[in-house]
């Protein structure tokens, strides 16, 4: 288990193997400046007194913990409890991210922002902080994506940001990822790049994860008070790794908590057609850094495939990939099936429509918790909200059901 | 002495400058590549670069992404690569530099990369995704069998940080061009220029410029300030276009200055 004293990322950036800045020299000087800048940042009180204080006016923070006391007595298992990042500004917990990192950039002088987007959540949340703080702000997407997800490219023209389509590769989210690092190694000088997910270079990992730790932080102390103990288990689904690192980090201390990262098996681990790069991938090197990915004999990545288009990205970020190695975290996998079956029964139980990422750890919630004691606690991590996927539910259920 | 010092000796002690043409291995075909290669040698390349294709090459722009593309398609994997160079080895003097992305290699392991590299008789690696910081995981094993990694610094790098990584050695240093990736471009701006003069006074090593350089003009402007020019795709570009007498017209470019 876990030493008491996790430190992880070191100097380097190295999460034990994983991680790394595998980056063109064109932007070492740019990753190099950011993470002294980033650390400058975290110790300037007025800095922290921003960023708080956007998080409860704008943001809506904290969310609550909810108990799904409809959920837990349809299951007969442990109690369930939801992180409710369904419901800050935005929809989705993406924008305790793209928040810290618009302000980091302004704070540098950086007045243009890149970002990718998948299912346009990122995209949206990072067009939102660009808005609020007047920076200019550019999205690259996949055109398949940008055919999926019309509302949100709108959503992020309407909040004044341009979105380019990307047509190389598989157009979808590894290569709006790619296409936003050409950018930035072009406009470097002025530009910072907000990268959704804790992956990428050092110290971008690390970054995105302190931004959304205070998912896991929040969560660990209204627990507390409503239940006077931890939880025995939590819940988080995983494409990049974001909602789960900022979930799972102020609880990797704490032992007896057991930590769940669920992926998305798309239609089975078996076939081609999934996201689990951690069940089904290798180490390899990709968009900065080294962690589990799913590739081929030969090293060349394959594509991702999720009904949930935010979980549709062929690696897992390098902490997740060294908290698989350590056993401190246990990652499983849900089929698309089985996520649209679980966003069912929470509509119809609570009340509670949850985007598709977020129905892969209710998921696989309802397969723990039956296992547990009635006194045991489990948080689920709702890290969305399901109204972007309304039509693709649609398609999939049909209109009657 | 390695095959790269020697030739980059001799070209110093002649007052000559250097061509490395790249090309991507397994663009028309994995056949292509000895004819391509002895083709380049006879049309006067100092060196050759060979690109191997990956799926994901983030430094790169859209006429090397295509012909990467194009040799994916063709089923080009790293040791047909490998295996390639070894056959034309024999037959060719210049020195060959696989240059590639992390990943392959990795899924190739390390080891058995450099030693396979070594047997077929590569004498360099241009690894545009390592950093010095990075550069322990592959650096020992490279020095043991000789092959030189070909270090780059960039326009961003600061002065202290081009010092260092020309301090580390090795056959010459690529100073990127850009900011950007590779790719076809009108022309350079002074400060490249003042730029490469800088990184020629502190390098050492050979100073060889390259990405965003595409016609003789360019070639002309940019080789008075360092000891020669990469030229990627718009090579590519010429081969595509089945145009030869373009190239040795290109590579024929750093001697007439």
């Amino acid at each position: 288990m876990t030493a008491i004293t996790y430190t992880l990322p070191d100097e380097r950036g190295h999460f034990g193997a994983y991680g790394g800045r595998y980056v063109p020299e064109t932007l070492m000087q740019a990753v190099l400046e950011l993470e002294m800048e980033y650390k400058k940042a975290m110790a300037d009180p007025s800095f922290q007194r921003s960023l708080q204080g956007l998080l409860k006016d704008y943001v809506g923070r904290e969310t609550p913990l909810y108990f799904a006391k409809n959920l837990t007595e349809h299951l007969k298992g442990a109690k369930i409890y939801l992180k409710r990042e369904d419901l800050n500004h935005t929809g989705a917990h993406k924008i305790n991210n793209s928040l810290g990192q618009a302000l980091l950039a302004e704070r540098m002088g950086k007045r243009k922002v890149v970002a990718e987007t998948g299912a346009g959540q990122h995209g949206v949340a990072t067009a939102t902080a660009c808005a609020l703080l007047g920076l200019e702000c550019m999205i690259y997407m996949g055109a398949e994506d940008i055919r999926r997800q019309q509302l949100n490219v709108f959503r992020m023209e309407l909040l004044g940001a341009k979105v380019i389509s990307v047509n190389s590769g598989s157009a979808t989210l590894k290569d709006a990822v790619n296409e936003a690092l050409r950018y930035w190694v072009t406009n470097v000088e002025d530009t910072h790049y907000i990268l959704g997910s804790v992956m990428g270079p050092h110290p971008f990992p690390m970054i995105v994860r302190d931004f959304q730790s205070v998912i896991g932080y929040e969560t660990r102390k209204q627990f507390i008070e409503k239940e006077g103990k931890l939880p025995e288990a939590v819940v988080a689904c995983i494409g990049g790794g974001s909602n789960a690192m900022g979930m799972f980090y102020p609880f990797i201390k704490d032992e007896t908590v057991r930590l769940f990262g669920v992926e998305a098996a798309g239609l089975g681990i078996d076939t081609y057609k999934h996201a689990a790069s951690m069940t089904k991938g290798k180490p390899g090197i990709l968009h900065g850094a080294l962690m589990y990915l799913l590739q081929d004999g030969n090293g060349q990545i394959q594509e991702a495939h999720s009904i949930s288009a935010g979980l549709d990205y062929p690696g897992v970020g390098p902490e997740h990939s060294h908290l698989k190695d350590i056993g401190r975290v246990q990652y499983e996998s849900i089929k698309d099936e089985e996520a649209l079956e679980a966003l069912k029964l929470l509509c119809q139980l609570e009340g509670i429509i949850p985007a598709l990422e977020s129905s892969h750890a209710i998921a696989y919630a309802l397969k723990l918790a039956p296992t547990m004691n009635r006194d045991d606690g489990v948080v689920i991590c709702l890290s969305g909200r399901g109204d972007k996927d309304v039509e693709t539910v649609r398609a999939r259920l049909g209109g009657n059901k | 002495m390695t095959r790269i010092h020697k030739v980059m000796q001799e070209l110093k002690n002649n007052n000559g400058k250097a061509f490395v043409p790249y090309i991507m291995a397994g663009d028309g075909g994995l056949q292509t590549l000895p004819e391509r290669i002895t083709f380049l040698e006879k049309a006067g390349a100092t060196a050759i670069e060979i690109g191997i294709p990956f799926s994901d090459p983030v430094a790169d722009g859209p006429v090397i992404q295509q012909a990467g593309l194009r040799a994916l398609e063709n089923d080009t994997t790293l040791k047909a690569v490998i295996q390639t160079i070894g056959e034309i080895r024999p037959i060719v003097h210049i020195p060959l530099i696989i240059m590639t992305y992390m990943n392959p290699i990795l899924a190739y392991g390390i080891p058995k990369f450099i030693e396979d590299s070594f047997r077929a008789g590569v004498d360099g690696l241009i690894l545009p995704d390592l950093p010095v910081e990075e550069e322990d995981v592959i650096a020992g094993h490279a020095d043991k069998a000789g092959i030189e990694i070909i270090r780059l610094v960039s326009l961003t790098s600061p002065l202290e940080r081009i010092h260092k990584i020309a301090n580390r050695g090795n056959g010459f240093l690529y100073a990127v061009t850009v900011n950007g990736i590779t790719g076809v471009r009108q022309g350079f701006n002074d400060q490249l220029l003042q730029h490469l003069k800088k990184v020629k006074h502190i390098s050492n090593l050979p100073v060889l410029a390259g990405f965003g350089i595409s016609s003789s003009t360019h070639v002309q402007e940019i080789i008075q300030y360092c000891d020669g020019v990469i030229v990627g795709s718009k090579i590519i570009e010429l081969f595509n276009q089945g145009d030869l007498e373009g190239i040795v017209e290109l590579i024929s470019a750093v001697k007439t200055v």
